[in-house]
């Protein structure tokens, strides 16, 4: 028998009652973690709660016609003008550039992952993805700015030194591997019966890949291209190191423009006080840019939940 | 007869499209692999005359002969171990909650979207967020400590979701095994759940701060000085990170301080791998143990 | 169809355990209905029947373990010496601690076998001789000798009839009055198998014992007493040598003669 036990195996009713002390510990800890997972929704809250009293001042200052479709931005120089558009211009001719790149570049290399590739190949090709991924977006806009441009300007000589091109291009391979991962996931996510199927009947590689799979995948496919882009346009430090501190309303890439983001930035260097409008016009960028991203992320949901391809 | 064992030219042309097509795709495949290699060579080769002892320890100068990231290096150190300590047990309390106690309730639904899309929104937001919330309405300045509570904002969706995958990954078995001999669910989870998804956890944790510690927005946001001549000694100073004083040297248009920021980016990159390479080789060992 | 025994004919068997007109059903489906049985005290119960007729949902009724099925819908009582475990205050934790269980595949957690067996004590407040209870724990499991020089290696270093004994022993540990067993062989070879039949016998002398299993033979070795389900309705209930060689209901006859299930 062993000794000293506190625990008497005598199953009175008292005893099986007794815990209730125990109880208030568990949902005390209960409480704790959730007040945890709560914090995520505060901050989103508070997000939306910053953005939007600092846009409402600004507007306050400035009529939101003029700012939404406005052609000059010059908020802090002399005559004043606050058009956003030469932003968003900036920031879409980038995004569209790295759209060019990254999505066919990254769909081609998720269509040989997941149709073609060894398991060798996909064991180096994987993580070869996964490092350009994590390479934080300073190193790019350095190689956008000492590699890229000077080749650019090599072959066209007049391309600014600060350029869009050199931009987008950093930015496409920086969305590159989030399209390749995405789609890779999508394209394998197509039942291999639909491939053998095609091949039985005398199909090619190619069309099964462009007849079958990649359509078999194109909810999954066309997600990732809105989550891309959205991630494109939050881009900062890349576009503001190598595309340049000039709003310019231009679809030209050899020449200098100013994103949102990197506007933002050129401000918060500065010495912007508090309650000014150059200090609120931050936040009206911000609250525009993050309306964009917050559309894109829920329309590539809504694409998923809607078109979502249901293989038993 | 030998007409029959032809192929008709249409299928010629198909097999030769399907050629093509394929050394297509196997080209961007490789694509990925050649830019990486470029990247690296040519930051390499920048920078690696710039990098020694001298550099680690000297604060950023005038001169670039001089000048040393010391200040950038133990300013990142002492933000990232800040992110850390606060993001760790925050994100971790998040993904037990979800994934232990929360039932199909309207307000457990809210969070799981907030934080799917916490984990979309631009880091420059949540530099925005930071500067309001933390500089001026906590009144915290410019200070590192403000600069680690946006940082844990920004990797915070990450680290939630990375911990509830492993939490997710121990097996019921085990829950049930502790349950049946009479532990509560808080016992249960603290002495065998976290356990077992600790592996996980960690890898989780590495790759959210290796996110950290490459951001720069943020910081610029809450006012991380660009130039800095001192180390910070205590949470509440002012400081400056590795990839803020990459960017001021690569804004800067004399050549000389383009290579700086590439022997500053070489450092980067050597923690970065360091931090990779760690997780990595908890994921191995973990796996090892499990068999 | 008669009225199945409630209770075994002999006076000095008292039951421990007892279910009153049980039903249990998940969501709209009924999975146990209208069970009646007594499970006497120091004996080892055996719960028979075809794969599907409720025999693991009745067993996990007995010690709670139903709770995290959240479907899941108790109608009836469940009475532990003549105290409702689905009262309105009794602590499910409790009612663990009294009755063990041991499951179908061996679940030892990932840490040494010291751990494994100290565990459930120590969260409970044990504060004796940890090193004296893990011993006689090991001992009444049949496990000490083989472990004895090795209690601080991984438990998931043992061969699956060790991890299984390492489960009883974690059981025992914590001194339960009662203890359940879903199908505790099924998944080990007829080595280990016998091994743990072996030991039941010998724990039959301090602990209540319901055991579930689909192997009848198993079934007629161990057990004094058999309850044989079908359906989610108790066929019959008796002692084990008259289930087997006089059962009383046609079914109950089929089934041990191999005739179905």
């Amino acid at each position: 028998m062993v000794k000293g036990r506190a625990l008497a195996p005598v199953p009175s009713v008292a005893a099986l009652l007794r815990g209730s002390r125990r109880r208030w510990h568990e949902e005390g800890i209960k409480g704790v973690l959730f007040l945890c997972a709560l914090l995520s929704v505060v901050v989103t809250l508070s997000i939306v709660i910053v953005l939007a009293t600092e846009t409402a001042r600004f507007f306050a200052h400035v009529p939101v016609w003029d700012f939404l479709f406005g052609r000059r931005w010059t908020p802090l120089l002399e005559p004043r003008s606050f058009g956003v558009l030469p932003l968003v211009g900036g920031t879409m001719l980038i995004v569209a550039g790295a759209g060019l790149i990254g999505v066919p570049i990254g769909l081609a290399s998720a269509v040989h992952l997941s149709e073609y590739a060894s398991a060798r190949a996909r064991s180096i090709i994987k993580p070869v993805l996964e490092i350009l991924a994590g390479i934080p977006t300073v190193v790019y806009g350095y190689f956008a700015l000492t590699f890229i441009t000077p080749l650019l300007r090599g072959v066209v000589p007049s391309t600014g030194v600060f350029n869009a091109a050199s931009a987008s291009i950093v930015v496409g391979i920086m969305i590159l591997p989030m399209v390749a991962s995405l789609c890779d996931d999508a394209l394998r996510a197509v039942p291999d019966a639909l491939r053998q199927g095609a091949y039985a009947v005398g199909a090619t590689p190619f069309e099964v890949s462009t007849r079958i799979v990649i359509p078999g995948a194109l909810s999954g496919i066309m997600a990732s291209f809105v989550l891309a882009m959205s991630r494109a346009v939050g881009e900062t430090m890349a576009v503001t190191i190598a595309a340049g501190a000039t709003p310019n309303l231009t679809l030209n890439p050899l020449e200098s423009v100013q994103t949102m983001t990197a506007y933002i930035v050129q401000v918060s260097l500065g010495d912007t006080p508090a309650g000014t409008v150059e200090y609120q016009t931050i936040f009206a960028v911000g609250a525009l840019l993050f309306l964009i991203t917050l559309a894109a992320n829920v329309g590539a949901h809504r694409i998923l939940k809607r078109f979502r391809e249901v293989y038993e | 007869m030998s007409g029959m064992l032809e192929p008709p030219p249409t299928l010629l042309r198909r097999r030769r499209r399907s050629r093509l097509f394929r050394l297509l795709c196997l080209a961007t495949t490789w694509f990925s692999l050649f830019v990486l290699v470029v990247l690296l060579v040519h930051a390499t080769r920048e920078g690696l005359p710039w990098l020694d002892v001298q550099f680690l320890t000297d604060f950023p100068s005038r001169f670039a002969e001089r000048a040393g990231i010391k200040s950038a290096l133990v300013g990142t150190l002492w933000v990232i171990s800040f992110t850390a300590a606060i993001s760790v047990p925050l994100g971790v309390a998040a993904a037990v909650y979800l994934e232990e106690y929360a039932r199909k309730r309207p307000v457990n639904t809210i969070i799981e979207v907030s934080i799917a899309n916490l984990a979309g929104v631009p880091s420059i937001v949540y530099g925005m967020l930071g500067l309001v919330l933390f500089v001026r309405w906590l009144a915290l300045g410019r200070s590192v400590i403000a600069g680690a509570l946006t940082m844990t904002l920004l990797i915070l969706p990450t680290m939630i979701i990375a911990a509830r995958e492993a939490l997710r990954a121990v097996p019921g078995s085990i829950r049930r095994g502790s349950y049946a001999l009479g532990a509560t669910q808080w016992q249960t989870i603290r002495h065998h759940v976290i356990p077992a998804a600790l592996p996980g956890i960690l890898t989780g944790t590495i790759l959210g701060l290796s996110r950290a510690i490459g951001e720069t927005a943020p910081l610029v946001m809450i006012g991380a000085l660009t130039y800095v001549a001192f180390v910070p000694e205590g949470p509440m100073d002012a400081f400056t990170a590795l990839p803020i004083q990459i960017f001021n040297w690569v804004s800067r248009p004399q050549p000389e301080f383009h290579q700086l920021a590439a022997a500053g980016i070489l450092v980067l990159l050597a923690a970065l791998l360091a931090m990779n390479a760690a997780a990595v080789f908890i994921r191995q060992r973990s796996q090892r143990n499990r068999a | 169809m008669t009225e199945p025994a409630l209770t075994a004919d002999t006076a000095n068997d008292v039951p421990i355990l007892e279910a009153r007109n049980v039903t249990i059903s998940y969501g709209d489906k009924p999975a146990i209905r209208e069970v009646n049985v007594r499970i006497p005290e120091r004996r080892i119960t055996a719960i028979i029947g075809p794969s599907g007729c409720g025999k693991s949902t009745l067993i996990r009724q007995f010690n709670r373990m139903n709770d995290f099925i959240l479907s899941a819908r108790l109608e009836g009582q469940i009475l532990y010496r003549g105290v409702d475990l689905y009262g309105p205050r009794v602590d499910a934790v409790e009612v663990r601690r009294r009755i063990g269980m041991v499951f179908q595949k061996p679940n030892p957690f990932p840490k040494s076998i010291l751990r494994n067996v100290a565990w459930g004590p120590q969260i409970n407040g044990f504060k004796g001789d940890l090193h004296e209870l893990v011993e006689s724990a090991l001992r009444k499991a049949a496990l000490w000798d083989e472990v004895k020089d090795r209690l601080n290696e991984s438990a998931l270093s043992l061969s699956g009839g060790q991890q299984q004994r390492l489960c009883i022993a974690r059981a025992l540990a914590l001194q339960p009055e009662i203890v359940l067993m879903d199908e505790p062989a099924s998944a080990l070879d007829p080595v280990s198998t016998s091994r743990i039949e072996d030991l039941l016998f010998e724990l039959r002398e301090r602990y209540t014992i319901v055991i579930v299993t689909h192997n009848m033979q198993q079934a007629a070795r161990v057990s004094d007493y058999t309850a044989f389900l079908d359906t989610g309705k108790l066929v019959e209930f008796g002692e084990t040598d008259q289930v087997f060689t006089r059962p009383k209901e046609k079914r109950t006859e089929d089934y041990v003669s191999g005739r179905f299930g």
